[in-house]
């Protein structure tokens, strides 16, 4: 058996995980294809172990490691997926933006964009506002956001326009929180 | 160890099991990260585990292969339809499982897959080993095991304790702090 042929078909399969990690969605999915990927190093640990003949049969043993640790990984990443589709009702990676930078390039931006546009609501409006337009996962830091700007917009009027509020409050909370 | 290596063409009938093992193995791989639903990239990877499974058992790694079996086929692809079913995700087809950074995603699967197998294939062209079989047997690697390696397998078991305490208190909601 020429080593090439399981060393390449490892690569393939690594490379389509990588492919199914950046491009999907899903969280589970995701963590699908992370299994891709350590069955990819499986194979190639395998693959050497036979081709070197350790006399330890360390890759094998390795391989074993690695599977019984993929399955501990797999276990506690689902209870963490099933904790956040506990609190947030979604696991679509795309709408976990809470730990995002409030960027006016960033999604929070963009997606409150049109919801607070539409109907300038002023004061707390701004949760169920956002909310009901982009989406429940942006609805969560649109709900987290109103006591920082209350501590943050002190000298500002509270009923400040909608869409200049996000951007306001990242730039005055960040200083906020240093001081 | 290079053997006096036989043309990498034509294949052996070992290769070309292997071979064709590892055709199944990367397509289904491939319909596990671009299927639309979500149910299906479940069983399809428990197409493309068996199939490495099988390849395992060409490259005479039996103990890994039946393992392999147990435990990614068996457990991990019930965890992930558990953890499916859980989060109630859309069991028909689906539209949104995949994220809008696809193009990006596939150049750099495409990027990576062009780099590692252009680097196994001119590090191995010459690798060759004949197959001995018995070598992963379980005697062996049991040996192995419980002789050298048995420190790192005793650590692992309390590894995988700590990763089943750790997701039964993610998962429990009455024994949590308050939050």
């Amino acid at each position: 058996m020429h080593v090439v042929y399981p060393v390449v078909l490892a690569a393939l399969l690594f490379s389509i995980g990588v492919y199914g990690v950046l491009a999907r969605r899903n969280t589970i999915l995701v963590l699908m294809s992370v299994e891709l990927m350590l069955n990819a190093v499986n194979l190639n640990l395998v693959a050497f172990d036979v081709w070197l003949r350790d006399a330890l049969h360390g890759g094998q043993v390795l391989t074993l490691f690695v599977i019984v640790i993929a399955a501990a990984e797999l276990g506690v990443g689902l209870a963490i997926v099933l904790a956040v589709f506990r609190n947030r009702q979604t696991v679509e990676l795309d709408r976990l933006r809470d730990l995002a930078e409030p960027g006016p390039e960033a999604g929070p931006g963009a997606g409150q964009g049109p919801g607070p546009g539409g109907g300038p609501s002023p004061g707390r409006g701004h949760g169920p506002g956002g909310g009901a337009g982009p989406g429940p996962g942006i609805d969560g830091t649109g709900e987290d956001r109103p006591p920082g700007d209350g501590r943050g917009l002190d000298e500002n009027a509270p009923p400040v326009p909608e869409h200049d509020r996000p951007r306001g409050a990242g730039v005055v909370r960040a200083p906020g929180g240093a001081a | 160890m290079t053997f006096a290596a036989p043309a990498l063409w034509p294949p052996t009938a070992q290769e070309i099991v292997f071979l064709l093992l590892g055709v199944v193995a990367a397509g289904a791989a491939l319909l596990v990260v671009t299927t639309r639903q979500i149910v299906h990239a479940a069983l399809w990877l428990v197409v493309s585990f068996g199939a490495l499974a099988g390849c395992y058992l060409v490259l005479t790694a039996e103990f890994v292969a039946w393992v392999q079996v147990l435990i990614y086929v068996g457990a991990v692809v019930v965890l992930l339809l558990f953890g499916i079913m859980l989060t109630r995700a859309p069991i028909g087809r689906s539209a949104d499982l995949d994220s809008g950074n696809q193009m990006a995603a596939a150049v750099v699967a495409v990027g990576t897959a062009a780099v590692l197998v252009t680097t196994v294939i001119h590090g191995f062209r010459t690798a060759y080993t004949p197959l001995v079989p018995g070598e992963g047997a379980a005697k062996p690697l049991g040996a192995s095991i419980f002789r050298t390696w048995v420190l790192p397998f005793e650590a692992l078991s309390v590894l995988l304790l700590a990763a089943l305490i750790g997701a039964i208190v993610l998962s429990r909601t009455d024994i949590g702090g308050k939050d």
